[in-house]
């Protein structure tokens, strides 16, 4: 297990601490309702330090991507960014990722901690351009700044005008005293927040600046990282998407670009035309229950439907949600009552439209 | 931590007050802070015979879910209604409204399988 430039921090800060993609991070600090609430309603911190950080460079880069990833990254100048997937050749998903154009011939990718490894190999595989990739990621910190108040906060810190900064943007500037902070308006919360890329030896002086303001801000643990992203319907590697899931199935077809002639584009397009099987959707928990990854999905009748990707109960609605997929069959029919099983007892849930939080 | 004095646990993380032949059980306080919030707590054993060790119930914290074991044999007299409404009584108060079940105890010998206060702190040490 390796630790981050922060994990030592968020020990003496009481952080449960747990091992999370091979890194010592923290779960929680205080409880996950009052983190997720402070996000919410106020701004929290996240040491999102175990995120890779992979750069491409080169003549042939932005070639490269638009055939390794999902998205078309034609649409990329530099200072923006790009949600995208790295789709296999099976119609799955290698992995979800972030694609930042920093200059002409210059883009940086993060990805999941889980599948860094996975990540590189796939994409040095792939590499018949001139291009060079490079894995950054042991140099990097990432601190994710999240809430309504994030602004009144970092606006303390830096001179920078944060407000400029439009949604999937970016600069480099100068925040805490730190040169070359990637700025970057982006998060997994759906809530008004900032990304914060810097070198892991100005990690701390960045943590520690965070809470030196008259403005509060919580440390948030990983478990409030989670019924955050959920409420908003953001999908999890691993849980919602996997490297058999289809990005048409899991309702990413807005990050696939057909028409770009990526890797495997023909046959998610093969795919589309000839119908999906089965769909990412939304559920609320009826009955008393919490519905969790992998438990099974029937009809009324005790046909099974589908299985649970992500659950929990919500802290903001203060019911149980998740995803799902579900035979389209099912969809068609217009129905929206099923049941979950949860371990010996069948619960009743009901589709809902994502986001669960507008 | 606290492991108050006068009460029983069990590996499980249970802990027991014996009143008479009955016992009121509940989950330790190291218990609720693995879990953390405690979100709902899924109890429909009531009225029925169970062996040591079998499941009586399940808690559900926002993160996970965890199984209830039996600490004895006996009968689930009651399961405290509270929880119903306030499953966070068992992040508050784990050892005093936070109990779950009340349970009578056919074998006090059985009793004598329980850790005391010092076993338990030992064991999550």
């Amino acid at each position: 297990m390796k630790n981050l430039a922060l994990s030592k921090t968020h020990e003496a800060l009481g952080g449960k601490m747990v091992d999370y993609a091979g890194f010592y991070m923290p779960v929680q600090y205080e409880g996950v309702k009052v983190e997720h609430k402070a996000v919410r309603e106020a701004v929290g911190v996240f040491d999102v330090s175990h995120m890779g950080e992979i750069f491409i460079s080169g003549k042939e880069a932005s070639i490269f991507l638009q055939y390794i990833t999902s998205n078309d990254v034609k649409k990329l100048t530099p200072g923006s960014i790009q949600y995208s997937c790295l789709p296999n050749l099976e119609n799955g998903i290698v992995d979800d990722i972030l694609v930042y154009m920093l200059a002409e011939e210059l883009y940086l990718l993060v990805v999941n901690a889980s599948n860094l490894d996975k990540d590189y190999k796939w994409l040095s595989d792939n590499n018949s351009f001139d291009c060079l990739i490079e894995n950054k990621s042991s140099e990097y910190s990432l601190l994710a700044v999240q809430g309504p108040d994030t602004i009144e906060l970092l606006s303390k810190l830096t001179n920078e005008n944060l407000e400029e900064i439009k949604y999937y943007n970016f600069i480099k500037g100068n925040l805490s005293e730190i040169d070359d902070v990637i700025i970057s308006r982006t998060g997994y919360t759906g809530e008004f927040g900032f990304e914060l890329y810097v070198k892991n030896n100005d990690a701390i002086k960045l943590w520690n600046s965070l809470f030196s303001t008259s403005v509060t801000i919580k440390p948030i643990g990983l478990a409030a990282r989670d019924t955050l992203r959920l409420e908003k319907g953001f999908c999890l590697y691993g849980n919602d998407i996997n490297d058999k899931t289809s990005p048409l199935e899991a309702n990413l077809g807005w990050i696939t670009k057909l028409n770009t002639n990526f890797i495997n584009s023909d046959n998610l397009q093969k795919q589309k035309v000839e119908g999906l099987n089965k769909l990412l959707v939304g559920f609320e928990v009826l009955d008393k229950g919490v519905a969790r990854n992998g438990y099974n999905i029937l009809d009324l009748n005790n046909n099974h439907i589908g299985n649970v990707t992500s659950g929990t109960m919500s802290p903001t609605l203060n019911k149980a949600i998740g995803m799902a997929y579900i035979n389209i069959a099912f969809l068609n029919s217009g129905k929206r009552d099923f049941l979950v099983q949860v371990r010996n007892k069948k619960i009743l849930a009901r589709l809902i439209s994502l986001p669960f939080v507008k | 931590m606290s492991f108050p004095l006068e009460l029983k646990y069990t590996k499980d993380h249970e802990w027991l007050r014996i009143e008479g032949g009955f016992a009121y059980v509940g989950i330790t306080y190291f218990a609720q802070g693995e879990l953390g919030d405690i979100v709902y707590v899924d109890v429909d054993t009531e009225g029925e015979d169970l062996e040591s060790e079998a499941v009586f119930g399940s808690v559900e914290a926002v993160k996970t879910v965890s199984d209830l074991f039996m600490p004895l044999n006996g009968k689930v007299i009651e399961f405290n209604e509270l929880l119903e409404d306030s499953p966070e009584l068992i992040n508050s108060d784990p050892y005093g409204d936070g109990w779950i079940i009340k349970v009578s105890i056919d074998d006090v010998t059985a009793l004598d399988h329980l850790l005391s206060s010092e076993d338990y702190q030992k064991l999550v040490d």
